[in-house]
C-alpha cells in the first residue's frame, strides 16, 4: 500500500498518514464486498426463515467458537506486534506475528476439518444430498460454502502479508521508525478478524 | 504536505490490548450462551448487537481508530452509511408483497 | 486563437523525455514507468484501442439492422456482438475514459502536486486493466464463441448459456479493481498532496468531480465484483446463489447488479461534468458561475445515484412500494443535474465565447446530456416504464447519457487538453468540421430510436417487422456519417499530435494550474508551485475590461 521507496530519481515521499488512509479505503472495499454477500443472506433468511433455521443445526458451535476464540486471539497479538515495534523490540513484534500466523494456521485446520465433515456427511455444492433439501437450505449451504471460503481466502491473502512484513523486518524495510506497513497489515487481519464476528452468530447461532 | 509524516504515534500498552481481549471473549460467551435460549426472533437481534459492539471495540483499539484523526471516522461512517443503504433499500422490495 | 499564452520559460526536457527507471527509452521505460503523466497515456492508447474494437462492433451492429431478418450476421452472432459492444464500452472505454487518462494526467498537476500518493499502485491498476481487457478478448477467441448475454450476464441465463462467460465475468472483475484502485489512489491524493494553500473549495471543479467519482468507484465497485464473482462461482461449482432451480432469486441479482451499474452510469459522467465547469469559463472568459453548487452537486449526484438503482428494474417484478420510492428518487435525483446545466448557462451569459473545438464538443455535451436527462425522466415514471421498458427508447436514452455526454466530453477533453499533453496542435478548422459531422451523424443515429422505441421496437431484437425499417435505416445512415466523423476527428488529432505546429503553454487561456505549466509538462510538474491563491477560475481581469468598454 505504501509508496515510500521506489525509484531514486523520482519523487521519494513518505507519507504514513496517507498509507493509512489508503489501507482504510481498501478495507471499506472489502467491507462492501462481504457487505454483498450479506444483503443476499439478509434477504434469504429473510425469506426462508424456518430452513435457515433448521439448517444453521447440522453446523458444530464448538468448531465455529474454537474459531472466534482464535481470530480474537490473534487480532490481538497483530495489535500487540505494533506496540513492540514503537517501542523498538522488533524481536518481541516479530515472535507475536508469529504467534498471529499460528492461529490463523489453527483457523485453518479447523476449518478444514469442519468443510470435510459436511463435504463427508454428503452436504456440498451440487450433492445429491444437498439438492433433496427444500431450498432454503440449498441457499443456506451455498451462502455458507460461498462466505466461509472467501472469508478463509482472505485469512491466507493475511498470513501471506504477514509473512511480507517478517521478510521486510529482516531486510530491515521496516523498523522502530517506519512500521506503517506492519501497521497496515494489522489492519487488514483485524478486518479478518471482524467479518468472522458476524459470519460466527449469522451461521452458527441461529438455532 | 509532507510535514504530517512523522506524526506522534500513539503506543497503546500490551496490558490495555489484554483488557480489550478479555471482553471480547466475555461477549462471545454471552452471545453462545443467550443462542442457546430460545427467545424467537430477538435471538438475531441479539447476537448481532453484540456482534456490533465486539467490532465496535476491534474497531476503536485494535484498529487504533479511537486515536485517529476525524476524517478517518468520517470515512468509516460513510462507507457503514453506504452498506447499510445498500442493504436497507433492497428491503423496499422484499419487505411488501410483491 | 493564442489568447493569454504566456512565454515558455527555458525549456526543459518533458515527461516525454524523462524516464523514471534505468530504461531511458523504448516501451519498458513506459510500461514500466510510475509517472503519473505516463500513465495517463498508456491509458489513453490502450483505451482508444478498445474503443475503436467496440466502435466496429456498434458499426455492425447497425448494419446488421440496416434491414428485417439476416443482413450480415447470423443472430448468435449479433447477440454476441452487442454483448461485446457494452462490456468493451463500459469497462473499458467510458468508466475509465476521464478519470484514468485525464485524471491520472491532470489531477495531480491541477492541484499543485509532484504526483498521486501511490505511483506503483497507479501503474498496478493500469496493468490490471490491460488484464481484464485481454480476457475480455479471450472471450472472443476462446471454442465456444464470446458471451451472449449481454454486458448485464443476467441470470439465470449467464449460468447456463455455453457460451464463454466465465473469462467475460474474470474481465469485468479485474477490470473492477483496477478502478476500485485508482479511486482509492485519488481519494487519498486529493486529501493528502493539495497545495498546502489550496484549499478544498479552490480545488477545479474537474477535480471536485474526480473526487465524488472516486468514492462511488470505492464503494460500490466491490458489489459488482462479488456478484459477478458469485455468478462465475455458481457456474463453475454448481453453488445455489440466484439460479432460481435451486431456489434462488434472479431478481436479487438484478438488485445487486444495478447497485453497482447505476452508480455506475454516475462514474462515467460525473467527470465529464466536471469538465465541462472547467471548459466553459476557458471559452467564455467568465468566472464560474456558483462554484459550491456544483461542487457539492457532484457530491449529491454521487449519493443519490446510489439510492435509485431499482428503477432499471420496474417491470421485473418487484414490490410497489420499492417501485414507489425508487421512481420517486430518480426524480429528485434530476434536481442537482440541472443545477449543473443551469449554472453551465448561466456562466455563458454575458460571456465573451470563442468557439473553439473544445467548447463545441462541450455544447453538444450539455444539448445531447438535456435530451438523455429528460428521456430518462420519461423513464423514470412508472407508467410510462411499462409502455417504454426494454424498447430502442432505453437504448437512446443512455447512449444519450454516455455516448452523447460522456463520450463527447472524452472527445471534448482530448481537443482541449492534448495540446497540452504532447505540445502539438491539431489542425483547428478539421476539428470544427469533425465536430460537425460527428455531431450530426450522432444525433442521425440515436434520434429515430426514440421515435421507434416509442412505437414499440424491442431493444436487443436481432429481427423487426417491416415498418420499423425507415427508423432503421435513418439510423444506420447516421453510422457511417459519425464514424466518418469520428475517423476525420481522430485522425486530425494523431497528425497533430505528430507533425502538428508547436503547441504553446497556454493555448486556450486557462486558469487552472495545469496551464501555468511548461508544454509538455515536465517529469515532477513543477519547478516552484505557483501561486494559488486566486482560485482557479479568476477571469476578473476579462470581465473588468468589459465593464469598462460599456
Amino acid at each position: 500500500m505504501s509508496a515510500t521507496d521506489h525509484a531514486a530519481v523520482h519523487h521519494v515521499h513518505r507519507d504514513d498518514y496517507g498509507s493509512r488512509m489508503g489501507m482504510w479505503l481498501f478495507l471499506f472495499t472489502e467491507l462492501i464486498l462481504f457487505g454483498g454477500l450479506f444483503i443476499i443472506y439478509a434477504v434469504y433468511r429473510f425469506v426462508h426463515q424456518q430452513e435457515f433455521h433448521l439448517a444453521a443445526q447440522e453446523l458444530n458451535t464448538t468448531i465455529g467458537l474454537i474459531n472466534t476464540i482464535a481470530l480474537l486471539t490473534s487480532s490481538m497479538t497483530a495489535a500487540m506486534s505494533i506496540t513492540a515495534m514503537q517501542k523498538g523490540n522488533v524481536r518481541f513484534s516479530k515472535a507475536l506475528i508469529w504467534v498471529t500466523i499460528g492461529f490463523a494456521f489453527v483457523f485453518m485446520v479447523n476449518k478444514y476439518f469442519e468443510w470435510g465433515a459436511k463435504i463427508s456427511h454428503g452436504i456440498y455444492p451440487g450433492s445429491k444430498d444437498l439438492l433433496a433439501k427444500p431450498e432454503g437450505e440449498i441457499l443456506y449451504f451455498g451462502l455458507y460454502y460461498v462466505m466461509t471460503g472467501l472469508h478463509t481466502l482472505h485469512v491466507i491473502i493475511g498470513v501471506i502479508f504477514f509473512l511480507f512484513i517478517l521478510r521486510q523486518i529482516k531486510q530491515g524495510k521496516i523498523a522502530s521508525d517506519r512500521y506503517v506497513r506492519l501497521e497496515n497489515s494489522a489492519l487488514y487481519w483485524h478486518l479478518v478478524d471482524l467479518i468472522w464476528i458476524f459470519l460466527f452468530p449469522l451461521f452458527y447461532l441461529i438455532h | 504536505m509532507s510535514d504530517h509524516q512523522h506524526e506522534e504515534s500513539h503506543v497503546i500498552e500490551y496490558g490495555n490490548y489484554i483488557f480489550i481481549w478479555l471482553g471480547l471473549l466475555a461477549f462471545t460467551g454471552i452471545t453462545v450462551t443467550v443462542s442457546g435460549i430460545n427467545l424467537g426472533n430477538w435471538t438475531i437481534v441479539i447476537a448481532l448487537f453484540i456482534a456490533c459492539v465486539k467490532s465496535w471495540y476491534v474497531l476503536n483499539y485494535f484498529m487504533h481508530m479511537k486515536y485517529e484523526d476525524i476524517i478517518f471516522k468520517v470515512f468509516i461512517a460513510t462507507a457503514l452509511f453506504t452498506f447499510f443503504i445498500f442493504l436497507g433499500f433492497t428491503f423496499w422490495d422484499y419487505s411488501f408483497t410483491r | 486563437m493564442v489568447t493569454g499564452a504566456l512565454p515558455n520559460e527555458k525549456v526543459e526536457p518533458s515527461y516525454l523525455e524523462v524516464s523514471t527507471n534505468k530504461y531511458k527509452k523504448g516501451l519498458l521505460s513506459w510500461i514500466l514507468s510510475v509517472d503519473h503523466k505516463r500513465i495517463g497515456v498508456l491509458y489513453l492508447y490502450s483505451m482508444m484501442a478498445f474503443f475503436s474494437v467496440a466502435v466496429v462492433f456498434g458499426f455492425l451492429i447497425r448494419l446488421e439492422l440496416i434491414a428485417p431478418g439476416k443482413t450480415i450476421v447470423e443472430a448468435q452472432t449479433y447477440n454476441q456482438l452487442f454483448t461485446l459492444h457494452g462490456i468493451i464500452m463500459i469497462f473499458l472505454f467510458i468508466i475509465p475514459g476521464l478519470p484514468a487518462v485525464f485524471g491520472n494526467f491532470f489531477l495531480p498537476i491541477m492541484i499543485g502536486a509532484k504526483d498521486v500518493i501511490f505511483p506503483r499502485l497507479n501503474l498496478m491498476s493500469w496493468y490490471m486493466f490491460v488484464f481484464g481487457g485481454l480476457f475480455a478478448v479471450v472471450s472472443m477467441l476462446l471454442p465456444g464463441g464470446s458471451a451472449d448475454t449481454g454486458w448485464m450476464f443476467y441470470v439465470p441465463y449467464s449460468v447456463r448459456t455455453t457460451t464463454n462467460v466465465l473469462p467475460a465475468l474474470i474481465a469485468a472483475f479485474i477490470l473492477g479493481f483496477s478502478s476500485i484502485l485508482t479511486g482509492l489512489n485519488f481519494i487519498t491524493t486529493i486529501h493528502r498532496m493539495r497545495h498546502p494553500d489550496m484549499s478544498w473549495f479552490k480545488m477545479p471543479l474537474f477535480v471536485w468531480s474526480l473526487y465524488a467519482t472516486a468514492w462511488i468507484q470505492v464503494l460500490a465497485t466491490p458489489i459488482i465484483g462479488i456478484t459477478l464473482a458469485l455468478v462465475a462461482i455458481e457456474r463453475t461449482l454448481g453453488v445455489g446463489i440466484f439460479d432460481p432451480a435451486l431456489g434462488g432469486d434472479p431478481v436479487l441479482y438484478q438488485h445487486l447488479f444495478w447497485i453497482y451499474s447505476h452508480p455506475a452510469v454516475y462514474i462515467m459522467i460525473l467527470p465529464a461534468m466536471g469538465l465541462v465547469s472547467e471548459i466553459i469559463p476557458v471559452f467564455t472568459r467568465r468566472s464560474i458561475f456558483g462554484y459550491k453548487f456544483i461542487a457539492f452537486s457532484s457530491l449529491a449526484i454521487a449519493f443519490f445515484g446510489s439510492l435509485v438503482w431499482a428503477h432499471h428494474m420496474f417491470t421485473a417484478g418487484m414490490s410497489d412500494a420499492a417501485m414507489f420510492v425508487f421512481s420517486f428518487i430518480t426524480f429528485v435525483l434530476s434536481i442537482p443535474s440541472a443545477i449543473k446545466v443551469f449554472n453551465w448557462i448561466s456562466t455563458m451569459y454575458k460571456g465573451s465565447i470563442q468557439a473553439d473545438p473544445p467548447f463545441l464538443y462541450t455544447l453538444s455535451f450539455i444539448f445531447q446530456f438535456a435530451i438523455g436527462g429528460f428521456t430518462g425522466l420519461m423513464l423514470g415514471a412508472l407508467s410510462v416504464n411499462i409502455h417504454l421498458q426494454d424498447t430502442s427508447f432505453v437504448v437512446a436514452h443512455f447512449h444519450y447519457v454516455m455516448f452523447g455526454g460522456t463520450g463527447f466530453g472524452i472527445f471534448a477533453a482530448m481537443h482541449y487538453w492534448m495540446p497540452k499533453m504532447f505540445g502539438r496542435m491539431y489542425n483547428l478548422k478539421v476539428a470544427t468540421w469533425a465536430w460537425g459531422i460527428v455531431t450530426f451523424g450522432y444525433n442521425m443515429l440515436y434520434m429515430p430510436l426514440f421515435v421507434m422505441g416509442y412505437l414499440g421496437m424491442p431493444r436487443r431484437y436481432y429481427d423487426y417487422l417491416p415498418e420499423f425499417q425507415p427508423y432503421h435505416v435513418v439510423s444506420t445512415v447516421g453510422s457511417w456519417i459519425l464514424i466518418v466523423g469520428l475517423i476525420i476527428m481522430f485522425g486530425n488529432l494523431w497528425i497533430g499530435m505528430r507533425r502538428g505546429p508547436k503547441a504553446p503553454m497556454n493555448p486556450w487561456g486557462g486558469e487552472t494550474l495545469e496551464w501555468k505549466v511548461q508544454t509538455p509538462p515536465i517529469l515532477e510538474n513543477f519547478h516552484t508551485v505557483p501561486d494559488v491563491h486566486a482560485g482557479p477560475y479568476d477571469y476578473s481581469k476579462y470581465e473588468a475590461k468589459k465593464e469598462t468598454t460599456k
